[in-house]
């Protein structure tokens, strides 16, 4: 077991400097830098910037070496001082912009996997047991629609009915007077009053395809001896679906956190946009169009970094729950 | 014919059936998947001729129609006389602005009446730049007076005719983006499940690294780095290379098991004992046994693809107007504001979701039917 998870942490250590990279490489792709935009910028305002304070600002921020010494100015940064440079849009450390964001995504991711399971297991084993029946063909139904419905299209209708049906504006994670206030209590009781919508509208797609997952674990394990032999014992319908085959059918279950998590990421992102949550997708996104380079490569690594750690405590929660994995 | 008979003659079709005939006869009986089917073929119809099923001139833009409100057809047509008769019509509307808020009302004229004209003439469109046709499947009477079976956006555009043409960009991603992930995946997948050893050991690891990543922050990324001043056909062609450079790790997936289980068969060794060169072992023998499984994945890759392309669009970072997709007229819808005065706006929205179901279903139906061992 414990070699198990070394050789799978080790796993980690490529995959992330390859990620780093791949941010690196990702915000350096836009043709020009910061200072290009930020000319074009300075020039619809009638300023105009001279050829050498444009080179001054390119050496000041470093933008004339070559692209590995970047890198590795960057990388080093980031893992001996936890410094992730500096925004251009901003003027400020990147570091004092991501961290509360990141950890109001983690929150809102976390919350939708928990959502999720806790939404999906039971209907998955309802519409097992209950196969056929018009029940199971509804709960069929509304998986597909929540499969095919792209996640920003939900949160819009939704935001939609709630302005006009019930007068209320939709968004954020806060109400207005705690938005700017110090943590306390009364701060984390508001957050959760304004979680739930988000959480639900990407809970749904998620929902969606763990219900068919599990619907169809629960059906090869109900026709299975075992089942019956639990039967003939006499133990009550309920206690032997959740002694037995939910048991087992669970245990796929965990391993959807390795394609469940990038999905969830991914959705928080666009549903966050449209919603205008204070997480890390929006201002992911603005700092892309400035193109904002530390600012966005850091989103693009934490956000990775964060995804792989998912699958990571997955495939551990995984050899911990199946013997057959770890002896591989 | 006695029923013994008919059971032999069953049985002898059976035993003579090509694997495609096998596969069709399975779908069919797949209800849900037809269905599927018969939606997807009317919706790459409608991308192949999007001028033909639109209405109005889906770029004009009509500064007195800001927002019409979608008409109602009527379909009992009651005549003076008294005498009635049953053909679609709309009402013509009139525009009046509101004293004090200058907001526009828009009433039907219930004394003039606009009378539909199945494939009649209305504005000229191009098939793919080889000629011009001006033949609608629904046309009307007076075309001059602006017909909005859907409304019209904040520039008086037809919706409906901006929902047909958008078909046509937002359905062709999904295709192009999936041969593009299919090269790629029939490749590094085919690659990796032949040779197997270390080649397979690397690939293997960039497929779960791939998979592991989420994929909207890395598209929107990619696609920031596009020049906003590029060609729109240019546009459009990164963006599908984009969403195949995540979309490929799938299918090599499903590619590398086929040919790990199609390795050790009887028959591609005696097609190796015979003499046959690596290629044509590959291609001739091996491919066509799990050609049917690829397409099944393909049709389940399609809707994904569709809705990437939706979503990039919606967020700004994807095509760009005045070229028209789902995604691109759904940006339309983005704001609170203009979708409570406008909700038909949601209407592409629609459009994809329905799309997206059928191909599911079919994807659905043509995996079953291709599994041999799904009885």
């Amino acid at each position: 077991m414990l070699r198990f998870i070394i050789v799978r942490l080790l796993w980690m250590i490529p995959s992330l400097i390859v990620i780093s990279f791949l941010a690196f490489v990702l915000i350096q792709l836009p043709p020009g830098d910061y200072v290009t935009t930020y000319i074009a910028t300075l020039a619809a305002s009638n300023e105009v910037v001279d050829q050498n304070t444009a080179n001054e600002l390119r050496e000041r921020f470093g933008l004339d070496q070559p692209m590995i010494v970047q890198y590795w100015k960057w990388i080093t940064g980031i893992v001996l001082r936890g410094d992730f440079g500096l925004s251009f849009e901003w003027q400020q450390p990147v570091s004092g912009l991501i961290w509360e964001r990141m950890a109001l995504t983690l929150v809102l991711t976390f919350s939708t996997l928990l959502a999720t399971w806790g939404i999906a297991l039971p209907i998955g084993v309802f519409s097992a047991v209950k196969k056929y029946s018009i029940a199971d063909y509804l709960v069929t139904a509304i998986s597909f629609l929540g499969l095919a419905i792209p996640s920003f299209l939900l949160a819009l209708v939704l935001m939609y009915v709630a302005a006009i049906e019930w007068g209320q504006e939709v968004g954020g994670l806060f109400s207005e007077q705690y938005v700017n206030a110090p943590w306390s209590l009364a701060k984390v009781v508001d957050l959760l009053h304004h979680l739930w919508i988000p959480v639900i509208i990407l809970a749904v797609s998620g929902t969606a395809s763990l219900i068919r997952v599990m619907r169809a674990n629960m059906l090869d394990e109900l026709n299975k001896p075992y089942v019956t032999t639990a039967r003939a014992k006499g133990l009550s319908e309920f206690r032997l679906l959740l002694k037995y085959p939910v048991r087992i059918a669970l245990n796929p279950f965990i391993s959807t956190i390795a394609w469940l998590l990038p999905n969830l990421v991914s959705g928080s992102i666009i549903v966050a946009i449209v919603m205008s949550l204070p997480t890390a997708g929006p201002l992911l996104l603005q700092s892309l169009m400035a193109q904002d380079m530390y600012l966005a490569g850091a989103f693009v690594l934490l956000i990775c970094a964060l995804t792989l750690f998912g699958s990571l405590i997955s495939d551990i929660l995984l050899a911990l729950a199946d013997p057959r994995i770890r002896l591989e | 014919m006695s029923d013994a008979a008919l059971a032999a003659a069953d049985t002898n079709r059976l035993a003579v059936a090509s694997q495609w005939q096998l596969m069709w006869w399975a779908f069919r009986r797949h209800r849900a998947a037809m269905i599927g089917l018969w939606i997807t073929i009317l919706f790459y119809i409608i991308a192949i001729i999007p001028g033909f099923f639109a209405i109005n001139d889906p770029s004009r833009q009509n500064a007195r129609a800001v927002y019409h409100p979608p008409q109602p057809i009527h379909f009992v047509d009651t005549k003076p006389d008294g005498g009635w008769s049953i053909w679609p019509y709309v009402h013509p509307t009139t525009l009046k602005r509101d004293p004090q808020t200058l907001a526009s009302i828009f009433t039907e004229d219930t004394s003039r009446k606009n009378y539909v004209r199945f494939f009649g003439e209305g504005y000229e469109y191009s098939f793919f730049g080889l000629f011009t046709l001006n033949r609608h499947l629904i046309a009307f009477e007076n075309m001059r007076e602006p017909i909005f079976f859907l409304g019209a956006d904040r520039l008086g555009r037809c919706v409906w005719s901006r929902m047909m043409q958008g078909a046509q960009i937002s359905l062709s991603v999904g295709l192009v983006g999936v041969i593009l992930s299919l090269v790629l995946g029939v490749l590094l997948g085919g690659v990796s499940g032949y040779f197997g050893g270390r080649i397979d050991f690397v690939i293997q690891r960039v497929i779960e690294f791939v998979l592991s990543l989420p994929n909207i922050p890395i598209w929107l990324a990619l696609s920031a780095a596009l020049p906003q001043n590029w060609p729109a056909t240019l546009n459009y062609f990164m963006i599908t290379v984009i969403l195949s450079l995540t979309g490929w790790a799938q299918l090599a997936r499903v590619v590398r098991g086929r040919f790990l289980s199609l390795r050790t068969e009887e028959f591609v060794t005696a097609a190796r004992l015979d003499g046959a060169s690596e290629g044509r072992v590959i291609f001739r023998h091996m491919l066509p046994s799990f050609a049917s499984h690829i397409i099944a994945s393909m049709t389940l890759a399609i809707p994904a693809m569709i809705l990437a392309e939706t979503s990039l669009s919606f967020l700004g970072l994807g095509l760009q107007p005045p070229t028209i997709s789902w995604g691109v007229l759904l940006r339309e819808a983005q704001n609170i504001r203009s979708i409570a005065t406008a909700p038909w706006l949601f209407a592409p929205g629609a459009a994809v979701v329905l799309a997206v179901i059928a191909l599911n279903f079919l994807g659905d139906g043509l995996r079953d039917a291709a599994d041999p061992y799904n009885k």
